[in-house]
């Protein structure tokens, strides 16, 4: 097995039924993962999307699904740019350590020379810690999103 | 509190260096991460536990290998916490940081 390319663990107040939830549910996602709403089933073998104003932006099938402790699944982006891209795989952890939860979040099989791969080194962390703030303080960044996306909420 | 233990980790040019070949080549070994340094290895094992135990590096074991990795997800909570600050009110935030800038000048 190679090793996995990133690897982000953060450690937040909260429990790991709460975490699971933010994780999962688009009402959730929406608020601190720039306004990237999930959706699915969330069975082993389902698919999920997660959509930017209604446009799918990300989607792949559900690989483990163990809540409140472990979640997987596979990472295709729907971007022009990204699409041909290897499909990579992104897994949580989720283990309480008393009034805190260590999420460990692992992002292997990219692909090093793609656009996915520069984007992620950026993106997740950012996105982490604004999980972080959000279940902690129920505020979130006022990060800026993608440029077609403003176009498109102020039409 | 965690953020004090980030900013003493990140105090340190040793340890800044350390984060910076990490960053450079994600996932390396404590044989890696000692090539070409003017450190010893036991300089760079200690300078790993305090940016361990400040979540600045995470490490996966993958056989009887102990892999590092960067996390820089304290550094952005640092930074959430205080553009957060300025979120409460720009105006009022701006005008705090124009009066924070003229009172360094007097």
């Amino acid at each position: 097995m190679s090793k996995p390319e990133f690897i982000y663990v953060t450690y937040i107040e909260t429990t790991p039924e709460k975490l699971w939830q933010a994780l999962t549910d688009g009402d959730f996602t929406e608020r601190y993962w720039f306004a990237h709403r999930a959706a699915s089933d969330w069975n082993v073998g389902s698919n999920y999307h997660f959509t930017l104003d209604g446009e799918k932006r990300l989607e792949g099938k559900v690989l483990i699904s163990d809540p409140p402790r472990k979640l997987a699944y596979s990472w295709n982006g729907c971007s022009e740019e990204v699409r041909r891209e290897r499909t990579s795989r992104v897994t949580f952890d989720l283990e309480p350590r008393g009034t805190v939860v260590k999420l460990t979040m692992t992002h292997d099989d990219l692909d090093e020379a793609g656009v996915t791969f520069r984007g992620i080194a950026e993106g997740w962390p950012m996105v982490l810690a604004s999980l972080k703030s959000f279940l902690e303080n129920g505020q979130i960044l006022d990060i800026p999103r993608p440029i077609a996306a403003k176009e498109a909420v102020s039409v | 509190m965690e953020m004090d233990d980030v900013f003493k980790a990140l105090a340190d040019a040793s340890r800044r260096s350390l984060l910076d070949r990490l960053h450079a080549r994600n996932g390396q070994t404590l044989n890696e991460l000692c090539e070409g340094l003017a450190m010893t290895r036991q300089a760079v094992t200690k300078h790993l536990v305090i940016l361990e135990e400040a979540n600045l590096v995470t490490t996966y074991k993958q056989g009887r290998e102990k892999l590092h990795y960067l996390n820089p997800v304290p550094i952005h909570q640092i930074g959430e916490r205080w553009i957060r600050k300025f979120e409460r009110g720009k105006l009022t935030a701006l005008s705090e940081l124009k009066r924070q800038l003229e009172k360094r000048d007097e």
